[in-house]
């Protein structure tokens, strides 16, 4: 729906999915993407009611009829209002993307969550999409546009990208992304803040949070997330930006989990909204970036010299 | 080290019960060239866990092996090691359909119970609470969202929905 609409001229308008981290534990996040959205002229309508996703890692190992009945649902609620659904969380992207192929593709799995929808009045067409923040920028805005709204230009700023895995994996079931090995499409986006996405040891490994591995075995998973933490403090990047806020909390909370066992953690970590916002003007404190758990002084004062100088000009 | 496969353990129910899913049928593909499991960002910090051998026994039909393994639940669904595998084996799928599985037998983990219950007692996995509460307020942003959390009928649905899919009786607390 969206990208006819773009070409219509017409502003593009999609429900805005929460999820559940984003709200309710990185309140900035969600902030970050509905101004960043709103300059760009994006119009974002509220999904009222929606419900978790549901975490894949826990409902999907659960029971597969609940999660596709949890999912359709969150669809439902946006073909309701003839619009495509646009998740700010690569969780909620890969498991409402999945549930919405599946019905789609299914007519079992459809006809059965359609009976239990419809012991609440709602039935599940499959005529609406599932979007994520960073491929309906990087298709339908492009970075061009996201230049021309960039007032702070981010000079100096070494950004280690984290893809997190849901955005790109599996590959068969994301349209248009390129390479699921060496992908480039979240990168461009970056480097178009004026920032430098710089490329790094370990770039595509995953946060280790995933599966319902961070909530049961929280310090093997943390295993797998300071590796990518070392090698970004070694070679000195500036922030980590993600994509997912679900990522975001195990490198936020991993970094002081870590520290408290003698390591000394202090990487910022920013959603690309957020990342996005301080080009477009915002200072760290409006888009909530200074309630992580990991704060980094020094990253800010680079941040509010760069708006300085900006003003200045 | 694992212990050697004895003819005894081998159900082939089960592996008739986990094939009846579309595609997990690919696990006879199979040929052990050990791709999954290189790429695997969990082997590489626990070596216990190792996806190919979860795609091997599934392949026998060992499911008490393979249902009580705790280490089944240190996937993190990163999906490598499905992206790589030269005969198309959906591994991550199929260890998530073998978790089902063992959930219906009664096996889950308590802090994955808990945080059903979450979803079950809310609407979200991770609810509200007071400091996000106020972080909310001090940004502007209505204190609790838009979602399942503003809206009491909405969360009533979602209740009714897990109900009917028998989702409370699953994860019943004993
Ligand atoms: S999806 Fe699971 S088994 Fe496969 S590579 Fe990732 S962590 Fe390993
Ligand atoms: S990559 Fe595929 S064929 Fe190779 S061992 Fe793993 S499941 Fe078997």
């Amino acid at each position: 729906m969206s990208t006819e609409t773009e070409k219509q001229g017409k502003p593009q308008s999609l429900s805005l999915f929460l999820g559940c981290v984003a709200p309710n534990r990185y309140p900035g996040i969600e902030l970050a993407s509905r101004k960043v959205m709103k300059d760009l002229g994006v119009d974002l309508h509220e999904l009222e009611g929606a419900s978790c996703c549901p975490a894949p890692g826990v409902f999907k190992s659960f029971d597969k009829t609940t999660w596709l009945t949890m999912a359709s649902r969150n669809v439902v609620l946006s073909e309701q209002m003839g619009m495509d659904l646009l998740t700010i969380c690569n969780g909620c992207y890969g498991s409402l993307g999945e549930a919405n192929l599946t019905l789609m593709h299914d007519p079992d799995y459809k006809a059965k969550v359609n009976e239990k929808l419809g012991e609440v009045g709602l039935e599940y067409k499959g005529n609406a999409k599932v979007r994520h923040i960073i491929e309906f920028l990087e298709k339908d805005v492009g970075p061009d546009t996201i230049k021309e709204k960039v007032t702070v230009p981010l000079d100096g700023i070494k950004v280690a990208v984290h893809y997190g895995c849901h955005l790109i994996r599996p590959s068969k079931e994301k349209e248009g992304l390129g390479s699921a090995e060496n992908p480039r499409f979240f990168d461009v986006l970056v480097d178009a803040t004026g920032a430098k996405s710089v490329d790094y040891e370990e770039k595509m490994m995953c946060c280790g949070a995933g599966g319902g591995a961070r909530s049961a075995f929280l310090e093997t998973t943390l295993k797998m997330t300071e590796k990518k933490l070392a090698i970004l403090q070694k070679d000195e990047f500036d922030c980590i930006v993600d994509a997912c806020p679900f990522c975001h909390l195990q490198f936020d909370s991993g970094q002081v989990q870590l520290n408290k066992e003698g390591k000394d953690y202090h990487i910022p970590v920013l959603h690309y909204s957020q990342l996005l916002g301080l080009a477009f003007g915002y200072t760290p404190q409006e888009l909530g970036i200074q309630m992580n758990m990991t704060t980094n002084s020094a990253f800010e004062e680079k941040v509010l010299a760069l708006q300085q100088k900006a003003k200045e000009a | 080290m694992t212990d050697p496969v004895s003819s005894s353990e081998i159900d082939k129910s089960f592996f008739n019960e986990l094939t009846r899913e579309k595609g997990m049928d690919k696990i006879l593909l199979c040929f052990n060239c050990n791709g999954c499991s290189t790429g695997c960002p969990m082997k590489d910090i626990e070596s216990k866990f190792d996806i190919k051998k979860y795609i091997r026994m599934a392949g026998l039909g060992m499911k008490d092996r393979i249902l009580n393994d705790e280490y089944l639940w240190y996937c993190t669904t990163c999906y490598k090691c499905q992206e790589r595998c030269p005969e198309g084996v959906l591994n991550v799928d199929t260890l998530l359909r073998m978790r089902t599985m063992a959930v219906h037998e009664g096996i889950m983990l308590e802090p994955h119970r808990e945080v059903a219950h979450f979803v079950i007692d809310t609407g979200h996995a991770v609810p509200i609470n007071d400091s996000n509460r106020k972080k909310r307020l001090e940004l502007g942003l209505t204190e609790v969202p838009p979602t399942v959390h503003m809206y009491p009928e909405a969360y009533e649905q979602v209740r009714k929905l897990l109900k009917a899919c028998e989702f409370d009786t699953l994860t019943q607390k004993e």
